[in-house]
């Protein structure tokens, strides 16, 4: 009797582990992303080619899914603001971002439009209830989706306080110079982006 | 008569050392007393063993430095390349994710280390390169590749010698950063036509698991098409655009640079993996060397061992028959 009982202590432990280990998987599956429909024609036509290899994942596979869009217009943006180095922001929810679009300054609010933008050099600005952070921004691109997420993709950006006046107006003579005294279309070119990335640090401090 | 058969031992005796010059891993065969060791050696010899014990120890020596490398500089770039993971992601949230697209031109971009020793990643990254090449083939379609790496480029100019167009190697020798990332990508927009790029490459899971991945990347012109027909990019319609004259030029951007960033993640997890596989594989091969060595050193003690008990029986045995 007494051999049985670890027995059926540990079979009623298990029994009661059950509910428990499924609610706590199921979070986890909802987590998952939900497969796309195209994937399973991917896996179906790779089978057909290569039977002996599993078919390579794809991108999607390590994303976290986006949230849909919801039928009101939620009181916060979700910001991602990315660089190549290093995510700034991930998942963060603001009240608004300012982005230097290249056809100006756009302001970008919870429920706003889908939006592809292309950047200019300038500031970001994210504002976040009294606090501001602002960055500046080389370039890159926005999205706003529909389900109020914003994606900032920029190559480089810096808070707008960690930049020297005096390194901005030496490089901006220094361009200034090169500028005049370009002689092929290539270095006319590069002097002239120069000049507008320091001429945008400028009215970034200045501002 | 006499003489040609005391000449035919001598001869045997001079051959035997040069006969036994057999595969070394053989050692404990070539130990067998009395095979090769010359008529009228008392003991056996163990030069052989002790040869390759040294030898075991040494390449256990090698490997376990370059396993301390090795983790060195996974440690390095797999904060990097765990930094490089948010740039995609917006990119694949917008322009969807479409690995099954059918298009002429495809261009398959494989990402391989230059250095061996890294476990199978190489050939991994070469397995799936060549089955997405069967898959993309067809009539009237073309699939080229373009290789990052060394041994990717060992493998496959084997049989696709042809549809090699770009071959890239010494990637890894200095740490990459996104601007070099984007003169590479820049120089492979350049120089080949393309309507769907695949990036095969494996992602870094852990220090022991890779999983091949592939990114594709479609070209502007196809990202259009995909919108317009409501295929899989139908959601895109709905975006407003600004900046730019035409909606072509913005799309040829984002394309362009959705496939630097992808390229430069690509290149970091590849990385990554290629420490860590080869961190695994060193460690291994060092217990392997390990294991290899207490073995050696058992025949080792135990031949010595026979060899010094034969000689003490011979004396006593010797002193015995005097006494008696």
């Amino acid at each position: 009797m007494l051999r049985q009982t670890s027995r059926l202590l540990a079979r009623s432990i298990a029994t009661t582990q059950q509910p428990i280990r499924l609610m706590g998987a199921r979070p986890m599956s909802t987590n998952m992303p939900a497969t796309p429909v195209e994937d399973s024609t991917f896996a179906a036509s790779w089978k057909k080619v290569a039977p002996l290899i599993d078919p390579p994942k794809t991108p999607s596979a390590f994303m976290k899914p986006r949230p849909s869009t919801p039928s009101t217009i939620p009181s916060k943006i979700t910001v991602n603001f990315v660089l190549p180095y290093a995510s700034q922001l991930t998942s963060k929810e603001v009240d608004m971002v300012i982005i230097p679009a290249t056809t100006g300054q756009m302001g970008v609010l919870p429920g706003h439009v889908p939006t592809i933008a292309e950047l200019k050099p300038g500031v970001l600005s994210v504002h976040e209830g009294n606090d501001v952070k602002k960055y500046f921004l080389s370039s890159g691109f926005v999205f706003v989706h529909a389900n109020s997420v914003a994606d900032i993709v920029v190559v480089e950006a810096v808070p707008v306080d960690r930049i020297d006046q005096n390194l901005v107006q030496k490089g901006l003579a220094d361009f200034t110079q090169k500028l005049s005294s370009a002689t092929t279309e290539l270095e006319k070119a590069e002097a002239q982006i120069g000049i507008d990335v320091h001429s945008a640090l400028n009215s970034a401090l200045a501002g | 008569m006499a003489m040609a058969a005391a000449l035919r031992r001598e001869g045997r005796r001079f051959a035997s050392p040069l006969i036994s010059s057999q595969p070394i891993t053989h050692v404990r065969s070539s130990l067998i007393p009395g095979e090769h060791v010359p008529l009228g050696a008392r003991s056996i010899s163990t030069q052989i063993v002790r040869n390759r014990m040294k030898s075991v120890k040494n390449i256990q020596k090698i490997t376990k430095a370059m396993k301390m490398v090795a983790a060195s500089k996974l440690r390095l770039i797999q904060t990097r390349a765990e930094n490089s993971r948010g740039l995609w992601q917006p990119f694949t949230a917008l322009l969807g994710d479409t690995p099954s697209v059918d298009v002429k031109k495809n261009v398959i971009v494989t990402i391989s280390s230059d250095k061996g020793l890294c476990g199978g990643i190489n050939s991994t990254a070469v397995k799936v390169s060549r089955a997405i090449n069967r898959l993309t083939s067809g009539p009237d379609k073309e699939t080229k590749y373009v290789i990052l790496g060394e041994k990717a480029k060992v493998q496959l100019i084997r049989d696709s010698k042809k549809s090699i167009t770009i071959c890239m190697t010494e990637l890894q020798r200095n740490p990459l950063n996104y601007t070099q990332v984007s003169v590479l990508a820049d120089d492979i927009l350049k120089n080949v036509e393309y309507d769907a790029l695949r990036i095969v490459f494996n992602k870094f899971q852990s220090v022991v698991s890779f999983i091949p991945t592939m990114a594709t990347v479609l070209s502007p012109e196809v990202v259009e098409r995909e919108t317009e027909s409501e295929g899989k990019l139908g959601d895109l319609d709905s975006y407003e655009i600004e900046g730019g004259e035409t909606k072509g030029e913005i799309l040829q951007n984002l394309s362009e640079f959705q496939f630097s960033c992808v390229l430069f993640n690509a290149v970091m997890e590849n990385a990554c993996s290629e420490q860590g596989a080869r961190m695994s594989a060193m460690d291994s091969s060092s217990r392997n060397a390990g294991d290899m060595l207490d073995r050696l050193t058992l025949t080792y003690n135990r031949t010595r061992q026979a060899s010094i008990t034969t000689e003490l029986t011979e004396i006593i045995s010797g002193a015995a028959a005097l006494e008696s």
